[in-house]
């Protein structure tokens, strides 16, 4: 049961996006589209369940005053791989993430989770948790992708689910760098709302 | 066109029309967390701004003179984070040897700028954008500049902020992000200066 909660808490409760504010960097950035969003949301699950696992494993060995650099370490090792990985079987996402695959790296999400839990937990607790942070941050990019596409594009994955009509001439600001700080800001605000009617 | 007008170019382009958080969305963390008052800005913006040229002009010459002959180019991320890291490490002793005055106003901020995507970042794009090592050195000037100039304008705003009436539920980090979009709509008109 305490598994469970581990895995279920990255989604909402402790949403790494929306309620931790980290990671917002990739976050803005590549949620112009909902499959740019997926892409990037899996490859960051990948790194930080991997990151996670060879952290918890390796606890015990890391010397305290050097660990971070030894966490960024091991975290860069597994994005070199998803970085090879994507440009070998998905080369047009890898074009479209372009500069942010490396930049998982210095996703706050993901030494932010080493950090704090896998190296204080086992094995098993920290795959789960490592799975159910990084399945939230990709639900999170997933909900604001989708907004931005279908407000700027008319489209949500690439299938038109607005009017003719809009799509010829759809909100454009949405796409571009401005919706995505004021959609990610009013988002933020009402989910505040949300919490503070449940809390009352 | 002269090395003048190159240098200008590359300026303007640099902090105004690409300018790193509001078109590229690099450095949003300390953008958002580090913008609450203006001399803490400050100091955060001339810390970033060395330590991004310094990594400029070392992760240039470490993927020319070591990646490259070896055809190592795979090792880049994990190559580029560790001289960052060690960078800023070493920037921050020098710094608390030699001007302990300095480090107290930079001190907090310097730990912080390792997992500040911009320095990564810029980085990467100078090999990507194939800048010579020039190039490379403006660049993460010019790209330091434009970081520091938006968080100043982010602080002076957010100063003001303070004493205005916000609802409820989009006090803080909210208001920053929406007030942030707008600084954005208004650097999107430098997108049509053309040289």
């Amino acid at each position: 049961m305490r598994l469970f909660q581990e895995f279920t808490k990255g989604f909402i409760k402790e949403n790494p996006v929306f309620i931790m504010a980290l990671g917002l960097c990739p976050t803005l950035a590549v949620t112009s589209s909902v499959q740019n969003a997926i892409g990037m949301g899996l490859a960051a699950t990948f790194v930080l369940v991997c990151s996670n696992i060879f952290i918890s494993l390796l606890k015990g060995l890391i010397p305290g005053k050097i660990r971070i650099p030894c966490f960024i370490v091991v975290i860069a090792s597994f994005v070199t791989i998803v970085d090879m990985v994507m440009y070998a079987y998905t080369p047009e996402i890898h074009k479209s993430l372009g500069l942010f695959i490396p930049l998982i790296v210095v996703n706050c999400i993901i030494l932010g989770r080493a950090e704090a839990f896998a190296s204080k937990n086992g094995v098993i607790p920290s795959i789960m948790d490592g799975l159910g942070m990084g399945l939230g941050f990709t639900l999170a990019l997933i909900v604001i992708a989708s907004i931005r596409e279908i407000l700027g594009a008319g489209q949500w994955l690439g299938m038109n689910v607005m009017p003719a009509a809009y799509i010829k001439s759809p909100m454009l600001i949405a796409i571009l760098a401005p919706g995505a700080f004021i959609i990610m800001g009013l988002l933020m605000g009402l989910i505040n709302q949300m919490k503070k009617k449940q809390g009352a | 066109m002269s090395f003048i007008t190159q240098v200008f170019t590359l300026a303007v382009f640099a902090v105004f029309v690409n300018n790193f958080v509001l078109s590229k969305f690099l450095g949003l963390c300390p953008y958002i967390g580090v913008s609450k008052k203006i001399d803490s800005a400050l100091g955060m913006g001339m810390a970033v701004i060395f330590v991004m040229t310094m990594a400029s002009t070392f992760t240039w010459l470490i993927q020319e003179y070591l990646l490259l002959p070896y055809h190592l180019e795979y090792l880049q991320t994990i190559a580029f984070i560790l001289t960052i890291a060690s960078l800023v490490q070493f920037v921050e002793m020098v710094i608390q040897k030699t001007a302990p005055a300095l480090y107290k106003s930079l001190g907090v901020f310097l730990p912080l700028i390792t997992t500040n995507c911009a320095v990564l970042g810029v980085s990467i794009l100078n090999i990507q954008e194939g800048y010579n090592f020039l190039g490379a050195i403006l660049n993460g000037l010019f790209s330091g500049t434009g970081f520091t100039l938006v968080l100043l304008l982010m602080a002076g705003l957010r100063e003001r902020l303070e004493k205005s009436e916000v609802p409820e539920a989009m006090k803080g980090m909210p208001i920053a992000f929406v007030i942030a979009g707008c600084m954005a709509l208004a650097f999107l008109g430098f997108s049509g200066l053309n040289f």
